[in-house]
């Protein structure tokens, strides 16, 4: 009778210590260092990969122009806002010509004085060759002396040349008061092209300087995207590539476009390749100048080859690789890589073949000695 | 012959074992507090060893990229890499902020690295646990897992927003707030772009200066601005260096002839731990020292108070004639008994609670070996003070009592 409480008592003790032997053996060899590495593995698989190109830029137009006056003056009045549609020829605004019409004026009447200039001019030609003349015939019935008669031979091509100078004076006054007029048409701003103003830089009263843009027009059909590509993922990049555009205002929404030119000149500092892409029709509401948009070039599709993700990939040194699943133990299988694609599968040129067990995603970095147990999914990665 | 020990415990096996577990708790939180210690240092190593470089150019007499700020220009990578004995040079940017997905936002460390490389540069996260690697050169984040972020995720750094591609685990800075991995150019500008009102405000500062702003000279208020808001720096360029090429050699011809401040790993490592996290690694040390002395304290105290109880009984079996040495055997096997369970339980507590806390906690089995170690040897000492005052008793208080 006496045995059976110690018994039941031994019983207890050893129902309590003996799974907390149990678990502490567990946990050491479970936990921490010395556990087993979770990985998840996949199958090296033979796939086309179709690399792309991805790029940001900026919606820019091909075209602008920039009107202003050709001389420094004051602006009279500009009758269109940014936004305003313009016509071919439209009249935007007008520079005050300050004294210009004065100075027309002027000038006309200076080309009415060389007019009144040259009529004299040929009265007096008229009467000094009237003269000469009459002394010639004087002189041939020698009723006259020979040296009035070459005195007035003299004064005939003297007079002669005096109306030649007048009417090269009358011709002058005449391109002087073209060039004046045309000076004064000068002063109007005209829209060179149908377009929208974008930019509306002075207003009336402001004086300008020459050659500087008081308006400034876009041509809205021709809206092109500068991208700017890395030029460490830039190869293959050509002109007539397909290229899908998503506007910064418009996430989520696609646009169509292509490459229409690879810009000869780079970016030597920003190390990016620059390329012009357009859209296949144009957006509407039409994206504002200076918008960022991402561009994703696709290049053609590649020969199948044993694809791999770029997960998957694993670097000892400089050596690129892989750590193949061959019993159940990581192997670190050195690897020569081609090109990738933007949802990250990577081509293996060497070193894998379809079909062979590689690991993807591992819980720590693996070593040769790891021991590994493969799991569907590294613990805590999803929701 | 019948263990003492083992019959004195099963006696009362209950209290026994419910003290135990008590003092495992103790020696619980003491193993937790040392990983708490190696886990501070284990980040530090972490960041090392995740930036893969072997060594880190910064700019001249800082301690940067990770104690100090540190700014380079960013092409001086293509200087770096003529150097003899470099593999490879990438530039790196580190930024730590907090980074922000939807209404909350995570403490995290943005590290800008150079895309588009299979396999990475330096400075990518070397391995994955979801998803894949950044492959655009733009708006594709990297995360650690810790962050809480998860696939597919938005992300917003300073004005830009990011998809999260792929997870990571255990990239942390030193100070153990995660690391989110963006492209360089990206980060680039996360660092050294104003935000939109600084912009505003400085082109109209500018545009108030009569120096940029001249009537006569229409471009250059644009030019001026452009060149303002451009960004050209990185934090570091972390550098490999070729096979058989000697770190120290390396480091020392970049110095000499680029005038830059280059580290080694062992430097590194010296800055990080050495300066870095010295003051909160010694605090959370001295906690711990002062801890053990606590938890030895108590576990004497138990014995001896556990030995008290029973004096009695002792005093009974020096009636009986028991020899001192059977006495002395039965109180110091209880007390190293006791010591085990304790450790036992004190393990399986410190590994269940240790992923609870927000920071890494690192338990090293080394360190759990010294622990049990030190516990039997605490018990064993404890014992010996209870072991005299049992010794000590009279006889005749089993009678007298």
């Amino acid at each position: 009778m006496k045995i059976l409480p110690l018994q039941r008592r031994t019983l207890a003790l050893i129902a309590v210590i003996v799974p907390l032997l149990v678990l502490l053996v567990y946990v050491a060899l479970r936990s921490g260092p010395l556990a087993p590495v979770a990985v998840t593995e996949a199958r090296v698989e033979s796939q086309a990969i179709r690399p792309a190109l991805f790029g940001i830029g900026t919606v820019e137009a091909r075209y602008t122009y920039k009107i202003g006056p050709t001389y420094a003056g004051r602006v009279k009045r500009l009758d269109v806002h940014v936004g305003d549609r313009v016509r071919a020829g439209q009249l935007l605004g007008e520079m005050d010509p300050v004294d210009l019409d004065d100075r027309v004026r002027a000038q006309e009447a200076a080309e009415k004085r060389a007019e009144a200039a040259l009529r004299e001019a040929t009265v007096r030609q008229a009467y000094a060759e009237t003269q000469a003349r009459r002394y010639e015939q004087l002189f041939a019935t020698r009723s006259t002396s020979e040296e009035i008669l070459t005195t007035k031979r003299q004064e005939w091509q003297i007079a002669d040349a005096a109306l030649s100078a007048a009417r090269e004076d009358l011709a002058r006054a005449r391109s002087d008061l073209e060039a004046l007029r045309a000076q004064r048409g000068n002063l109007r701003l005209i829209a060179p092209v149908e377009g929208v103003v974008t930019l509306r830089d002075a207003d009336p009263g402001t004086t300008v300087v020459a050659g500087q843009a008081v308006v400034e027009l876009i041509d809205p059909k021709s809206l092109w995207i500068n991208v700017r590509f890395d030029q460490i993922s830039a190869s293959g990049l050509a002109a007539d590539l397909p290229a899908r555009i998503v506007l910064r205002s418009r996430n989520g929404q696609t646009l169509e476009g292509r490459v229409l030119r690879v810009e000869p000149k780079a970016d030597a500092v920003t190390e990016e390749t620059l390329v012009k892409a357009v859209f296949d029709a144009a957006p509407t509401p039409l994206p504002p100048i200076g918008e960022l948009a991402e561009v994703t070039v696709d290049l053609p599709a590649l020969p199948a080859t044993p694809v791999i993700p770029n997960a998957a990939v694993q670097r000892r040194g400089e050596q690129p690789g892989v750590w193949q699943i061959t019993d159940g133990e990581p192997d670190f299988v050195a690897v020569r890589l081609g090109r990738t694609d933007l949802d990250g599968r990577v081509q293996v040129l060497e070193g894998l073949k379809a079909g062979d067990r590689i690991v993807v995603y591992s819980e720590k970095a693996l070593s040769p000695k790891s021991r590994i147990h493969v799991v569907e999914r590294i613990p805590g990665t999803s929701r | 012959m019948i263990s003492l020990a083992g019959r004195d415990i099963l006696h009362s096996w209950g209290k026994f074992v419910f003290t135990g577990v008590g003092l495992g708790l103790l020696i619980g939180v003491t193993l937790v507090m040392a990983g708490v210690y190696r886990g501070m240092v284990d980040d530090g190593k972490a960041l090392l060893d995740n930036s893969g470089a072997d060594l880190w150019v910064v700019q001249k007499d800082t301690l940067g990229p990770y104690a100090e700020s540190s700014s380079v220009n960013d092409d001086l990578y293509r200087a770096i890499l003529a150097m003899p004995g470099v593999a490879r040079a990438a530039n790196v940017t580190y930024l730590t902020m907090q980074v922000k997905k939807g209404e909350q936002d995570v403490r995290s460390m943005v590290v800008g690295i150079v895309p588009g490389e299979k396999g990475g540069a330096p400075g990518w996260p070397p391995y994955l646990v979801a998803g894949r690697q950044i492959t655009r050169g733009h708006y594709e984040a990297v995360a650690d897992i810790a962050t809480g972020f998860r696939i597919g995720d938005v992300l917003t750094v300073r004005r830009n927003r990011y998809t999260v591609v792929g997870l990571t685990r255990r990239m942390v800075s030193s100070s153990g707030d995660p690391m989110v991995f963006i492209p360089l150019k990206d980060a680039q500008e996360a660092q050294f772009l104003k935000d939109n009102d600084a912009i505003w405000q400085s082109r109209r500062a500018t545009s108030a200066n009569p120096a940029f702003n001249r009537p006569g000279v229409p471009g250059l208020l644009d030019a001026v601005n452009a060149s303002q808001a451009s960004s050209s720096s990185v934090n570091a360029v972390l550098v490999r260096i070729k096979p058989g090429a000697v770190p120290d050699e390396v480091a020392e011809s970049i110095r000499r002839w680029k005038r830059l401040t280059v580290y080694t790993r062992m430097q590194m490592e010296e800055i990080l731990i050495g300066k870095l996290i010295a003051t909160s690694s010694k605090q959370i040390g001295m906690f711990l020292v002062i801890l053990a002395i606590v938890s030895a304290a108590i576990v004497a105290f138990i014995i001896y108070t556990l030995t008290m109880d029973k004096i009695r009984e002792i005093a009974v079996l020096k009636l009986i004639g028991t020899r001192n040495r059977t006495i002395a055997a039965m109180i110091m096997q209880q007390a190293l008994a006791l010591g085990v369970i304790g450790f036992a339980v004190g393990k399986i507590t410190a590994t269940y609670a240790a992923p609870l806390f927000p920071k890494y906690v690192l338990l090293m089995p080394g360190d759990s070996v010294t622990g049990f170690f030190a516990v039997l040897v605490i018990c064993a000492l404890a014992s010996v003070i209870a072991i005299r005052m049992a010794l000590k008793v009279d006889p005749a208080e089993a009678i007298g009592g």
